[in-house]
């Protein structure tokens, strides 16, 4: 039964990958050595169309993979795997981070976490730099953009993010 | 209690433009979640982050799944979680199925290229905004530029940072209350 061992495969990685999306690719790895669901090279473009195409890179491979396995409803129910951990989890620690957010050790915790978290946020902006960066040019886009979305920041981010579809466009990035 | 359809339909849109993972999604959960619904302050989206890090999973998702926690329970959770992975299930169905050619083609690759220094730039911005609310004093900063440095010059895991971070708040705030 292929969506039963999609579903149990997906779930583990979502179970076991901690850290973000990108900490899926050694587990979908792994899945290429145990089942024919897709090759390495298969996974090499999966990478590429997740980390381009909306949502989060995680549940893009979750769905493409599950796909390339089992079509639409293998996409479904990988995707389902992989996300169900999160939300199950969550959901049981949610009410006792609400409860104790403000207080005591937990507020210590927190308030040295937090500089940390933006320093986390700072670097993964910086891993996405590199890769929209590719020479002077979009570089200098880049500088300008950053002026332009940070004098506007009243506006909804989607602005920008459609403004920059159009600009790749018609500048032929 | 908020619309169940309200939050759904917001994490959904989050879904839709959030163009490579969990830092890029951040621009658009602060302008829907803390600027529009108020649904959250910005400290608490800074701690569902580093609590997501933490957790199994992915960061996006854990992040959905607290934010629907907190404004409509468990159905809530689910709701947002779905709301933020429906997007992805159908553009990749969609790509994988019919448009395998779709990212070759020329317009798509240079509308992609632009959306991602728009990315960059916005998160940018969205970490400029944040540091008022996260980072407090010269021992915040030295968490910050020694976190950037852990990360960058000796490849240290994100949960590894978190923890170093959390045990010298705490040692920190113990010192100086003595």
């Amino acid at each position: 039964m292929i969506y039963l061992v999609l579903f149990w495969e997906f779930f583990k990685i979502g179970l076991l990958a901690i850290g973000g999306g990108l900490v899926t690719i050694p587990f979908l790895m792994d899945l290429t050595d145990k089942y024919d669901w897709f090759s390495k090279q298969q996974l090499a473009d999966m990478i590429a169309v997740a980390e381009s195409t909306p949502g989060p890179v995680g549940v893009n491979m979750a769905t493409y993979g599950g796909f390339n396995a089992a079509g639409i409803w293998g996409g479904l129910i990988a995707t389902l795997g992989l996300v169900l951990p999160s939300l199950i989890i969550i959901i049981l620690i949610s009410k006792y981070v609400m409860k104790y957010e403000n207080e005591g050790i937990f507020k210590s915790i927190l308030f040295g976490i937090r500089p940390a978290v933006l320093a986390l946020i700072l670097y993964a902006g910086y891993v996405l730099a590199e890769m929209a960066f590719t020479d002077v040019k979009t570089a200098l886009i880049g500088v300008l953009a950053f002026a332009i979305v940070h004098y506007f920041r009243k506006l909804h981010p989607i602005v920008f993010i459609l403004c920059g579809a159009v600009m790749g466009i018609v500048l032929k990035l | 209690m908020v619309g169940y359809w309200n939050l759904f339909w917001t994490f959904f849109k989050i879904g839709l433009f959030t163009f490579g993972g969990g830092a890029a999604m951040l621009p658009l959960l602060r302008m829907e979640v803390v600027e529009k619904n108020k649904w959250a302050t910005d400290e608490e989206l800074l701690d569902y982050y580093s609590i997501g890090q933490c957790t199994p999973g992915i960061i996006a998702i854990n992040t959905a799944t607290f934010v629907g926690y907190k404004m409509g329970g468990i159905w809530g959770a689910i709701l947002t979680t779905l709301g933020v992975v429906m997007p992805s299930i159908i553009i990749i169905t969609l790509i994988a199925a019919v448009l395998q050619n779709f990212m070759n083609n020329e317009y798509v690759k240079e509308a992609f290229a632009g959306v991602r220094i728009v990315v960059v730039a916005l998160v940018l911005s969205a970490v400029v905004e944040l540091w008022k609310k996260g980072v407090h004093g010269r021992f915040g900063i030295f968490i910050f530029a020694a976190s950037l440095a852990l990360l960058i010059f000796f490849n240290l895991s994100p949960i590894a940072v978190i923890l170093i971070a959390s045990v010298s708040g705490l040692t920190y705030l113990r010192l100086e209350r003595k």
